[in-house]
């Protein structure tokens, strides 16, 4: 069976339709993307210092951006001093290319994975299927997106977009293990994966890994989770591969500190999360006997190089702009077309990707702009402005083009308003009914479509102040 | 106080109502208002649309139209928001220093309405008087942009006669975005609908802002649904009285 994929996504507004129409969709989204907004309001008011942490979250990150050769190299040194080896990957082909080399020296064609973005941003499952090593996901949510033949379509929960009715018809269609009369309750559903599971765990030699955060200072590595499967993928294989962009590295464990206060509660809403697993190159009779560490770059130098673009590379992938994006809460994951949805996806996928394909293209302008999203990052970044930044460099239409132009000339002159405003006046009982317009002519039938357009007034404020005024 | 206002294109244009009760409402409360005729838009829709070149120029005439004001007052908090926010980046990428230090000394006098009335004038109580069910939708620009905060509570709570009801979800975007309705309409209408609906179970007669775009919005759906609730902008509810009609 072919595997899913980004390629060739439509336009944001072409899968967005599709996508708000799907009734069972918008009621899962609506259901966990209000649940888990809450919960993390709840539990960033519990820290009266949350302000002073993501301030301080920024200038870490900040810091270490402007420095990343710096750690790079001192992050490269200690792993290798540990027993690691560290390999450099200019892009996603390079880093698949890497990964499957390694996994063939260990003589597996089969590998547990912990849930990675940076696996999923460079196709590494895709790209190990090709060279006949089948990768199985061991996070809950992963497995079930994997199950189903799906793609994720959240950062952290990748199959939010399923229900537990939904779940259940894909463990009893897919998972050849799966208990007979296994019903909906999440205990039986966590239970079935848990089972099917530990036979992955005990037969693996491999285990592939992203990480949360690299310590510079030490050479460690740091993940994150909730589950207790990444511990067994990074203890229990004989050989770990890990696989991080260059900008998770941090530069001592004290930087460390202020994030692991700030990515659970942003994430999960969770005071400090289940498992967090440190490691630090190899040793004797613990844990894998060899470890790699593939560092990508795949786009993230040229993103560090734009002054606007780069607060972007500070993301933790915490999640919480997803979760209190109304149009993600709206559209769900994937009609942003990347691995990447939401806010921090509009931005993150273009930079990585560039502009130029239809949904890239379009992913700039898949936000309102209402600012949710910066209000809740827990590393200020201003997603509005990155957006509005990124709208600057995407080439428009030529009708747009022509549209805006034309606009910005009488929008600028207060002459050439006056005259626009008179003229809308006289128009008034052409294209208005009892004082409302009901139908415009594209695009801007998509206004009216559902809602009415306001009729001009007899007269602008304008001509108004001018007669009685002046 | 000597205070130019700031009409803003869309208000000019479709809501001159708003534009006369800001007149209303702050010559009442004793201050000159005046009106410069050299002002136009302040080019948030060009520059949010990813028109930087077309809305640097609007800039320019922003600030040649209202260097000369003590206080400049706009009854629009996502325009404010745009002097306040963009107009330094603006300046400062098109290398137009004289520009960026005009910008830096006018920014701080640009007022949205209910600020310049309730923090800077330090005024509650305007003399309005409106016996109507109100709920008030803060608008995104205001609440995390320009952070507004409560001073349009404030102005309502002390309206006579009128009964302040709460918006559930009230600081949930109403889906405008400004181009953003049009670009991505059933999104926008996806969200619009959930914002119609939470204003419906107040059961108030009229839902105010600070923002007519929002309003035109939110206004649009409402009216297509016959709900019998009416949008209105804030200035408007502070400028009617039990006086005469003005």
């Amino acid at each position: 069976m072919s595997m899913p994929t980004y390629l060739g996504m439509p336009a944001f507004p072409d899968a967005a339709r599709k996508a708000v129409a799907d009734t069972q969709l918008r009621r899962n989204l609506t259901h966990a993307t209000h649940t888990i907004r809450t919960k993390r309001a709840g539990a960033v008011a519990e820290l009266s210092d949350w302000a002073e942490l993501r301030q301080a979250a920024k200038a870490i990150k900040d810091h270490t951006l402007a420095n990343l050769d710096t750690y790079l190299l001192r992050l490269e040194e200690n792993v290798t001093k540990a027993g690691g080896h560290v390999h450099w990957a200019r892009d996603a082909a390079e880093a698949n290319e890497i990964v499957a080399k390694l996994v063939a020296d260990a003589r597996a064609d089969r590998v547990v994975k912990v849930k990675s973005m940076a696996t999923q941003e460079i196709g590494l499952n895709e790209a190990l299927a090709v060279n006949g090593i089948q990768a199985t996901e061991t996070d809950l949510a992963e497995l079930i997106v994997q199950l189903g033949h799906d793609l994720p379509s959240h950062i952290l929960v990748p199959a939010i977009h399923k229900n537990r009715s939904e779940i259940r018809e894909i463990f009893r269609r897919e998972m050849p293990d799966a208990p007979p009369g296994l019903t909906d309750e999440p205990r039986e559903l966590a239970a079935a994966a848990r089972a099917h599971l530990r036979q992955e765990f005990l037969h693996a030699t491999v285990g592939i890994s992203g990480a949360n955060f690299a310590i510079a200072d030490t050479g460690s590595l740091v993940v994150v989770e909730s589950e207790g499967n990444g511990r067994m993928c990074v203890t229990l294989p004989e050989t770990l591969i890990s696989v991080v962009g260059i900008e998770k590295v941090l530069p001592s464990w004290r930087d460390l500190e202020v994030f692991l206060a700030l990515l659970p509660r942003s994430s999960t809403a969770e005071r400090m999360n289940p498992y967090t697993s440190i490691w630090t190159g190899v040793r004797d009779g613990d844990g894998p006997k060899t470890f790699h560490l593939v560092l990508v770059d795949n786009g993230r130098t040229a993103s560090l190089a734009d002054q606007t673009g780069r607060q972007a590379l500070r993301c933790i992938r915490c999640s919480a702009c997803l979760n209190v994006c109304p149009v993600y809460e709206r559209t769900g994951g994937h009609a942003y077309g990347s691995p990447y949805p939401g806010p921090i996806g509009a931005i993150i996928s273009p930079q990585l990707r560039g502009l130029s394909s239809p949904v890239d293209a379009s992913l700039p302008f898949a936000s309102t702009l209402c600012g949710a999203c910066y209000e809740v990052c827990p590393v200020a970044i201003n997603i509005p402005e990155a957006l509005v930044y990124l709208r600057a460099k995407v080439k428009h239409s030529l009708p747009e083009r022509a549209v805006f132009h034309l606009s910005g000339y009488v929008l600028r002159g207060p002459r050439r308003l006056a005259a626009a405003q008179r003229a809308a006046s006289a128009s008034r009982r052409i294209v208005a009914r009892r004082g409302r317009i009901r139908r415009l002519p594209p695009p801007m039938s998509g206004w009216t479509d559902t809602r009415d357009a306001p009729a001009p007034p007899p007269e602008s404020f304008r001509a108004w102040w001018r007669r009685t005024r002046s | 106080m000597r205070i130019g206002l700031f009409v803003t294109c869309l208000t000019d244009t479709l809501f001159p109502d708003t534009g006369k009760a800001v007149v209303t409402v702050l010559e009442r409360l004793g201050n000159q208002v005046e009106f410069p005729q050299g002002q136009a838009c302040c080019g948030q829709m060009h520059f949010n649309t990813g028109y930087r070149d077309d809305a640097l120029p609007m800039a320019r005439s922003f600030v040649s139209a209202f260097r000369d004001y003590e206080a400049i007052v706009t009854p629009s908090a996502s325009c404010a928001s745009m002097v306040h926010e963009y107009y330094p980046a603006l300046a400062a990428e098109a290398g137009d220093k004289a520009l960026a230090a005009e910008v830096s000394t006018l920014a701080p006098r640009v007022f949205e309405l209910s600020v310049l009335l309730a923090d800077v004038l330090a005024v509650t109580d305007v003399g309005a008087y409106f016996p109507h069910r109100v709920t008030y939708h803060p608008t995104c620009h205001g609440l995390r942009m320009l952070k507004v905060g409560d001073a349009p509570y404030r102005l309502l709570n002390a309206v006579r006669g009128l009964d302040l009801v709460e918006l559930p979800d009230a600081e949930a975007c109403c889906g405008f975005g400004g181009t953003f309705a049009v670009k991505n309409s059933d999104v926008s209408a996806a969200i619009c609908a959930d914002k119609v609906a939470a204003i419906r179970r107040t059961e108030a007669e009229v839902v105010c802002a600070t923002d007519n775009s929002c309003l035109m919005h939110i206004g649009g759906a409402l009216t297509r649904q016959r709900s019998g609730v009416a949008t209105m902008h804030l200035a408007e509810i502070l400028a009617a009285t039990d006086g005469p009609a003005q």
